[in-house]
């Protein structure tokens, strides 16, 4: 193995990925262009709008401010492994039935943080739906829409 | 916004990541979160030709107590000091502190060893630090040392960690019953950083300031104890005139920061009123 290239074993929405990778691919690309997962967008690059927000190893991080090769052994989450069973999950349903999106850029990175919320506090206030979406940015619906969309989907999962 | 090459090492104990050190000196940077640093390498504002991630290190997460001190780890993130139980309970100012910082994300990934080790002028966790007088427990090839975080902050970006050493742990005497604080912060809206954070912890006996530490980020090149306020109301009544008199001193002697965030009277008013509505939020 070239000496400056190291090999990364991930779990990625279930599936096992081993590839040997230069220490400076940002996981994003990784999970974009090595793993063919392109749901997780690139936005601002620069760690502040959240389009590349996956789930690893149970924390929401932003993809773009974290090396793969950090990933090594871990388990990651993308927006590409939320639905199951061909069935979207209520929060995916959430931003279909609220109009969450109108581009749809930031929406797979808004879903995911909105999937580490609902996690922590499955009941929460809009306030507290505003603050922890935080990092993530949307330029098109003004905000309301999403929050109605994690209402949504906070609802539905208490059944 | 692609970083430069280096060669990548994941150590998992702290003698493996202090030899690594040693072998690569200068060339070598320990990687933590990684968000600070990353973004700087993105922007090859830094292009160490090693990173050392310490991440899988054992024994360098988490917090606990131990003979009325908190004991935490460096790798431990701003999400965990957060939402820790035992932190909540024995020292909300830690907890509250962790959740001014940056959003959820940057919260998973951030760790308290990182902000104090990478000491930007206007991070949050030099602040609360300073003002609950912590101590900081440093390894290096030479063995083992505590510095206060008094001594810790020596200039911008600059601490009293040398290049072959590693912050491990951050430790926390459990204040007294009759102790509060509060940290209270004006965010840079475009970055989220502090542009005036003022952290206060204050031991009441009545209603008269037994004691106050007063710790102030993003105001100046270095974190620094506003002496001055807590020589003026130490041993006085807790009223809202002596209070607004202490605070008036916030920035005395300190040499203050100016950008085109904000000049330096404004972020000199600042420092006083977030320094008075400080000391109100720990006396009420
Ligand atoms: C979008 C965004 C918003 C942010 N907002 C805020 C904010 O509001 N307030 C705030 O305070 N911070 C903020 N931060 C910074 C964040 O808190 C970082 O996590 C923190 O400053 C660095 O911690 P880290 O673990 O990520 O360190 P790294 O980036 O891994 O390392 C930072 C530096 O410290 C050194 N280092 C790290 N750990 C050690 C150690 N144990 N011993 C010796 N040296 C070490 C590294 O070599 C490097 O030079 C923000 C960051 C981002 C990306
Ligand atoms: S692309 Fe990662 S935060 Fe914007
Ligand atoms: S829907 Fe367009 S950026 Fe959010």
């Amino acid at each position: 193995m070239n000496k400056s290239r190291k090999q990364i074993n991930t779990t990625i929405n279930g599936e096992d990925y081993t590839h040997e990778v230069e220490p400076r691919l940002l996981l994003v690309h990784y999970l974009r262009e090595v793993a063919g997962l392109t749901g997780t967008h690139v936005g601002c690059e620069t760690s502040l709008c959240g389009a590349c927000t996956a789930i690893v190893d149970g924390q929401a991080v932003k993809t773009c401010t974290m090396l793969a090769v950090q990933a090594d052994g871990a388990e990651i989450t993308t927006i590409e492994g939320l639905a199951q069973d061909g069935e979207l999950h209520p929060i995916q349903e959430g931003f279909w039935e609220r109009h969450g999106l109108q581009c749809g850029f930031c929406t797979p990175g808004m879903i995911v943080a909105a999937h580490q919320l609902l996690e922590r506090n499955p009941n929460p206030s809009e306030d507290e739906i505003r603050h922890g979406l935080e990092g993530n940015f949307c330029r098109c619906t003004g905000y309301q829409h999403i929050v109605d969309a994690v209402q949504y989907a906070a609802e539905k999962m208490q059944g | 916004m692609i970083a430069s090459s280096f060669e990548y090492f994941a150590p998992t104990s702290v003698d493996e990541a202090l030899a690594l050190l040693s072998e690569h000196g200068d060339d070598a940077k320990i990687l933590a979160g990684g968000h600070s640093l990353i973004p700087a390498m993105k922007l090859r504002l830094a292009e160490p030709a090693v990173l050392i991630d310490i991440q899988r290190v054992e024994g360098l997460k988490g917090v606990s107590e131990s003979d009325g001190t908190l004991v935490i780890g460096a790798l431990t993130t701003h999400h965990e000091l957060e939402s820790s139980n035992l932190v909540n309970q024995k020292v909300p100012i830690l907890a509250q502190t962790a959740g001014e910082i940056g959003d959820v994300q940057v919260r998973n990934k951030g760790t308290i060893g990182g902000s104090l080790s990478h000491a930007d002028p206007a991070a949050d966790w030099p602040a609360t630090i300073l003002a609950l007088d912590a101590d900081l427990k440093i390894v290096g090839s030479g063995g083992e040392r505590v510095i206060k975080a008094t001594d810790f902050f020596e200039e911008l970006y600059t601490t009293a960690l040398e290049a072959d050493e590693i912050l491990t742990e951050v430790h926390v005497a459990v204040p007294a019953e009759n102790t509060t604080g509060s940290y209270l912060k004006l965010h840079q809206v475009a970055s989220g950083f502090a542009l005036t954070g003022v952290a206060v912890v204050l031991t009441k006996s009545g209603d008269i300031c037994e004691n106050i530490a007063v710790g102030i980020t993003g105001v100046s090149d270095v974190p620094y104890r506003a002496s001055e306020v807590e020589s003026a109301l130490a041993g006085r009544a807790l009223t809202a005139d002596n209070i607004a008199a202490a605070a008036e001193k916030a920035a005395d002697g300190v040499d203050i920061l100016e950008d085109i965030h904000a000049s330096e009277a404004y972020r000199s008013n600042l420092a006083k009123v977030y320094t008075r509505r400080a000391i109100e939020g720990a006396a009420s």
